[in-house]
C-alpha cells in the first residue's frame, strides 16, 4: 500500500497534529477493496482444500485493514487509538483462543 | 470528636457556615436534576436508585434467610423460592453492585480528583443514568409480572426452553442496564486520559483513578459479550433460533463461556471500585502514602487484564476439557497475586502509620480481614479437586458474599462515610456510625461465615429446603442476618438525619491530600474556581502540612 | 468556610469570557482537547461493538468445525451474487462516507450533504438486497423457529447438491441461526446508522457541521465504516463456504 507523505517523526503518545486525508487515497482504498472483493468471490469457486477458508480470512483481514487505517484514520492517529485499536483485536483473540482452548481438548483421552 | 486520637479537623460550629452556592443549590427544582449534566448531580441520582435497588435485594435476602430458617419449604413454595433467590442475585448484581461505586462515588470523585470540571461526556453520563433507570424498570416489571427463576446466571436451556417466567423481560433489563455500565465505564476512561489537569502524571493520580481506570476497561469490554449472549437467549426464547440449544445441535456450554466471559470480569467491575476506596481511606487515616502506589496502581491494571483469563473455573464440573480446566485453574492461582500485592501493600500502609479509628477506617478494616477470606477461598475454588466437592454447595455463597457483601459493600459504606462531608458539606454522627459498623461485621460473619461450614457439609445451594441436620447453623446464619439488617438500616436513618443536623464539615475534614479536599464542601458545580495546577505526588502528607488552609491558591 | 469563589460561573459565560467557539463545551479547555476526546471516547465504543459481535463470531467459528457439512449446505442456498453486489454497495458507501468526512474538513457544506445522502441511499440499496434474500428464505422454509424444514438438504432438488444425512441436515439450523443472528444485528446497526445520517443530513443542511466544528460527522464515519468491516467479515464467513462444489 502507498503511505502518503503524512508519516509525523516524533508520535506523543496521546495528541498529533490533525491530518486531513485526501480523496486521492481514499480513492485508491476505495477501488483496491472493490478489487478485493471481486477476487474473494472468485477465488471461492476456485478449489484450493483447507486453503479456501485461509484465503477468504485472509482478503478480509486486508479489506478491514485498509478500512480502519485510511477510511478511519488510524495510520494518522496517535499512538492511544492505535493500541486501543489492538487491544480491541487483542480481547477478540482471548475470547476465540480461551475458548477454543476447550473445545479442542474436550475429547482429548476420551476415545 | 477531637480527643487526641483523631484527624477529625471542624471549623469551629458556632460561625461554620456552607458555601452558598454549591453544585446542590445552583439550580433548583426537578427539571435541573433531570436534565442535569453536572456529573455530581448524576452521582446523587445514581446514589438515590442504587440505594432504592439495594433495599429491594435485600428484602429479596431477608425472605432467603427467612425461608432457611426451617428445613422444610415453610415460608415459600419451592418456586417461589428458585424466583426469590434469581431476583435477589440479578437485582444485587446488576442494579446494586456493578453501578455502587463507580457510579455513585467514582461519578463525584474522579473528575475532581484529576483536577476536571467534569466527566468527558456530560450527555452521555446522564443518558447512562436513564439506561440504568431504564434497565431497572425492566428487571422491577419483570419481577412485578410473575417474577424470573432461572438464576442471575440464566443457564440454558433452562432459561431459554424450561421455564414460562419472565426471562425475556429480565434479560432486556440486563441488557439495557449493561449499556449504562458501558457508557460510564467509557466516559471514565477518555476522562482519565484527557480531562487530567496540568501537573496531573498517571503516577500522582490517587489510586482511587486508578482502580476506576481498571474497572472501566472490564466494563467496556466485557460487558458488549453478556450483551450478545443475553441478545441470543432473548431470541432463542422468542423466534426460535439455535444457537445454544441442544436439540438443533447448539452447545449450552458456548452460553457457560460467553457468560462467564463477562460475569467472571464482572467480578472484577465490582471489587476494584471497593479496593480503590480502600486505597485513599487507610492512607488518609494512617497518614501516610500507600506502601508501594506503583505496585498498586499496577497491580489494578493487572487484576483487570488477568480477569479476563480464568473464566472457565466456573465451569469445571460442567463437563469442559480436563486439559483446558487445568490451564484456567492454573491462571485463577495468578489473580490471586496482584489481589495479595495489594493486601499486602495496605498492611504495610498500616505499618507504623498514625492511625485512628474512625467509621471509614473501621469498614476498611473490616474490608481487609472479610476480603482477604474470600479471597483465599477463591483460591480454594480455583483449584479443580476442590472445586469439583465444593461448588455449587453454600461455601460458594459464602465465599462470594464475603468478597462482594465482606468486601465490597464494606468498601461503598467505607466510602460513603468517608465522602459524605465532601457529598454534603455536613458530618455524620461518629458514635452511632462506629456502632453501626461493628453490628455490620459481626452480622456479617454470623450469616455468612456458617455457610462455609454448611457448603463443605455438602448443602447445595438454591434449594428451598435441606436435611435438619444442617439447621443449626442455617438458624446462626439467619440471626445473623437480622443483625447484619440492622447493621445496613442504621445508615438509612443518620445519613438523611445528618442532611440537617450534622456538623458543618470544612472543606477537609480528615486532613487528606486528595485535589478533591482542597475544594469547598459540598462543590461548586465548576468543581474549581482555577483550573488547579498539580505539583506534588498523590497521598503527600507533607505538602498538606505546608499549606495552611487560606493558602490554598490553586485550588480554590 | 464560605467560598470565595464566583460561583455563577457557568458554562457559557465562561465560554463567552475566553472568546471560545461555541461549539466547544465547558468543561473542555480547548477544542483540539475535546475533539480527541471525543474520537477516543468513539474508539472505546467501537471496541464494545467489536466484543459484541465478537460472542457470535465464536459461536460461528465452533459450529462451523462441528458441522462442516451442515456449514457448507446453508451456504450454498445464499445467492453469492446478491453477497458480492452488497459488499461493493457498502464499500461504496464507506467511500461516500470517507468523503464526506473529507467535504466537512474542507467546510464545503453542499458536497458534505451530497455524500451524506448518498451514503444513505447506499445504505438503503444493501437493506433493500438484504430484504430480497431474507424474503427468499422464508419462502424456502429456512428461517430457523418460524418454519423449517430439513427436507431440502436431506433430498436436494439440485442434483450438484450433496444429500446430508437427517442428523446432519438438523444442524443447517445452526447455520441459518446464526446467519440471521449476524445479518440481523448487522442489519439493525445499518437501521440505527441511516437513522443518524438523516438526522445529520437535516443538520449539515443548517451548515452545523462546516463551520469547523465536525468532530460529530467524523465520528459517525468511525461507526460507519465499522459496521462496514462486520460486513467484510461476514460476507466471505456466510456465502463463501466451498463454493466450488
Amino acid at each position: 500500500m502507498s503511505h502518503p507523505e503524512s508519516q509525523h517523526g516524533s508520535m506523543d503518545l496521546e495528541h498529533q497534529e490533525h491530518h486531513v486525508v485526501g480523496p486521492k487515497v481514499y480513492l485508491l482504498i476505495f477501488f483496491t477493496l472493490l478489487v478485493c472483493t471481486g477476487l474473494t468471490t472468485w477465488v471461492a469457486f476456485i478449489d484450493l482444500g483447507v486453503l479456501n477458508p485461509v484465503i477468504a480470512l485472509a482478503i478480509a483481514c486486508f479489506k478491514a485493514g485498509l478500512v480502519v487505517l485510511f477510511f478511519m484514520h488510524i495510520h494518522y492517529s496517535s499512538k492511544l487509538l492505535k493500541l486501543t485499536v489492538a487491544s480491541g483485536l487483542f480481547m477478540f483473540l482471548v475470547l476465540i483462543t480461551m475458548t477454543l482452548s476447550d473445545y479442542i481438548s474436550r475429547a482429548w483421552g476420551l476415545w | 470528636m477531637s480527643s487526641a486520637n483523631t484527624i477529625v479537623q471542624l471549623p469551629d460550629q458556632s460561625t461554620a457556615q456552607l458555601p452558598r452556592k454549591h453544585y446542590l443549590n445552583q439550580e433548583l427544582g426537578l427539571k435541573s436534576w433531570l436534565l442535569t449534566g453536572d456529573h455530581k448531580r448524576i452521582a446523587m441520582l445514581y446514589l438515590f436508585s442504587i440505594t432504592f435497588f439495594f433495599f429491594i435485594g435485600g428484602a429479596f435476602a431477608s425472605l432467603i434467610r427467612l425461608q432457611l430458617l426451617t428445613p422444610g419449604s415453610d415460608l415459600l413454595a419451592p418456586d417461589t423460592y428458585n424466583k426469590v433467590f434469581s431476583m435477589h442475585g440479578i437485582v444485587m448484581i446488576f442494579l446494586f453492585l456493578v453501578p455502587s461505586v463507580p457510579a455513585t462515588l467514582g461519578n463525584f470523585l474522579i473528575p475532581i480528583m484529576i483536577g476536571a470540571k467534569d466527566l468527558a461526556f456530560p450527555k452521555i453520563n446522564l443518558l447512562s443514568w436513564y439506561l440504568f433507570v431504564a434497565g431497572g424498570l425492566f428487571i422491577l416489571a419483570a419481577m412485578i409480572l410473575g417474577g424470573v427463576d432461572t438464576g442471575w446466571t440464566f443457564t440454558t436451556p433452562l432459561s431459554t426452553h424450561y421455564l414460562n417466567t419472565h426471562v425475556v423481560t429480565a434479560a432486556l433489563g440486563i441488557f439495557i442496564a449493561g449499556f449504562a455500565s458501558i457508557l460510564t465505564g467509557l466516559n471514565f476512561i477518555v476522562t482519565i486520559h484527557r480531562m487530567r489537569a496540568p501537573g496531573m502524571t498517571w503516577f500522582r493520580l490517587p489510586l482511587f483513578v486508578w482502580g476506576h481506570y481498571a474497572a472501566s476497561i472490564l466494563m467496556v469490554l466485557g460487558t458488549p459479550v453478556l450483551a450478545i449472549t443475553l441478545v441470543l437467549v432473548a431470541l432463542e426464547r422468542t423466534i426460535g433460533i439455535g444457537v445454544f440449544d441442544p436439540t438443533k445441535g447448539g452447545d449450552p456450554l458456548l452460553f457457560q463461556h460467553l457468560f462467564w466471559f463477562y460475569s467472571h470480569p464482572a467480578v472484577y467491575i465490582m471489587i476494584l471500585p471497593g479496593m480503590a476506596v480502600i486505597s485513599e481511606v487507610i492512607s488518609t487515616f494512617s497518614r501516610k502514602r500507600i506502601f508501594g502506589y506503583t505496585a498498586v496502581a499496577f497491580s489494578s491494571v493487572a487484576i483487570a487484564i488477568f480477569g479476563f483469563f480464568v473464566w472457565e473455573h466456573h465451569m469445571f464440573i460442567m463437563g469442559v476439557s480436563n486439559y483446558s480446566a487445568l490451564v484456567f485453574s492454573l491462571l485463577t492461582m495468578l489473580v490471586a497475586v496482584p489481589s495479595a500485592i495489594k493486601i499486602f501493600n495496605w498492611s504495610a500502609t498500616l505499618y507504623k502509620g498514625s492511625i485512628t479509628f474512625e467509621t471509614p477506617m473501621l469498614y476498611a478494616f473490616g474490608f481487609l480481614g472479610l476480603f482477604t477470606i474470600g479471597g483465599l477461598t477463591g483460591v480454594f475454588l480455583g483449584s479443580m479437586g476442590m472445586d469439583v466437592h465444593l461448588t455449587e454447595t453454600y461455601f460458594i455463597v459464602a465465599h462470594f458474599h464475603f468478597v462482594m457483601v465482606g468486601g465490597m459493600l464494606m468498601a461503598y459504606l467505607a466510602g460513603m462515610h468517608f465522602w459524605w462531608p465532601k457529598i454534603t458539606g455536613r458530618m455524620y454522627p461518629e458514635a452511632i456510625s462506629k456502632l453501626a459498623a461493628v453490628v455490620t461485621f459481626i452480622g456479617f460473619i454470623f450469616t455468612f461465615f456458617p455457610q462455609f461450614i454448611l457448603g463443605y457439609l455438602g448443602m447445595p445451594r438454591r434449594y428451598a429446603s435441606y436435611p435438619p441436620e444442617f439447621q443449626v447453623l442455617n438458624v446462626l446464619s439467619t440471626a445473623g442476618a437480622s443483625i447484619l439488617a440492622v447493621g445496613y438500616l442504621l445508615p438509612m436513618l443518620y445519613m438523611p438525619w445528618s442532611l440537617k443536623y450534622g456538623k458543618i464539615a470544612g472543606n477537609n475534614p480528615w486532613q487528606a491530600t486528595g485535589l478533591e479536599w482542597q475544594i469547598t464542601s459540598p462543590p461548586l458545580t465548576e468543581n474549581f474556581v482555577e483550573t488547579p495546577i498539580v505539583d506534588h505526588e498523590a497521598y503527600d502528607y507533607e505538602w498538606l502540612a505546608n499549606q495552611t488552609e487560606h493558602e490554598v491558591k490553586t485550588v480554590g | 468556610m464560605d467560598s470565595p469563589a464566583i460561583a455563577t460561573v457557568n458554562g457559557e459565560m465562561q465560554a463567552e469570557a475566553h472568546a471560545h467557539p461555541a461549539y466547544l463545551r465547558h468543561h473542555f479547555e480547548t477544542v483540539e482537547q475535546q475533539r480527541e476526546a471525543a474520537s477516543f471516547g468513539m474508539w472505546l465504543f467501537l471496541l464494545t461493538e467489536v466484543m459484541f459481535f465478537g460472542g457470535m463470531f465464536m459461536a460461528y467459528l465452533i459450529y462451523r468445525n462441528w458441522y462442516h457439512a451442515a456449514f457448507v449446505a446453508g451456504s450454498n442456498t445464499l445467492n453469492i451474487w446478491l453477497g458480492t453486489i452488497n459488499t461493493a454497495v457498502l464499500i461504496c458507501s464507506s467511500f461516500t462516507m470517507a468523503m464526506a468526512v473529507y467535504s466537512a474538513e474542507k467546510r464545503r457544506r453542499k458536497s458534505l450533504v451530497t455524500y451524506l445522502i448518498l451514503t444513505i441511499v447506499l445504505g438503503l440499496a444493501f437493506l433493500g438486497i438484504k430484504a430480497v434474500e431474507y424474503a427468499e428464505k422464508f419462502e424456502l422454509h429456512q428461517v430457523p423457529g418460524a418454519s423449517f424444514s430439513i427436507e431440502q438438504f436431506v433430498h436436494p432438488t439440485d442434483p450438484k447438491a450433496v444429500a446430508l444425512a437427517p442428523d446432519m441436515a438438523e444442524k443447517t439450523q445452526v447455520y441459518f441461526s446464526l446467519y440471521f443472528a449476524m445479518t440481523g444485528m448487522h442489519a439493525l446497526h445499518m437501521i440505527i446508522g441511516i437513522s443518524i445520517l438523516l438526522i445529520l443530513v437535516v443538520r449539515a443542511l443548517g451548515g452545523a457541521y462546516t463551520e469547523g466544528h465536525m468532530s460529530t460527522i467524523e465520528n459517525f464515519g468511525l461507526y460507519w465504516h465499522f459496521v462496514d468491516i462486520v460486513w467484510i467479515f461476514l460476507f466471505p464467513l456466510l456465502y463463501l463456504i466451498s463454493r466450488y462444489r
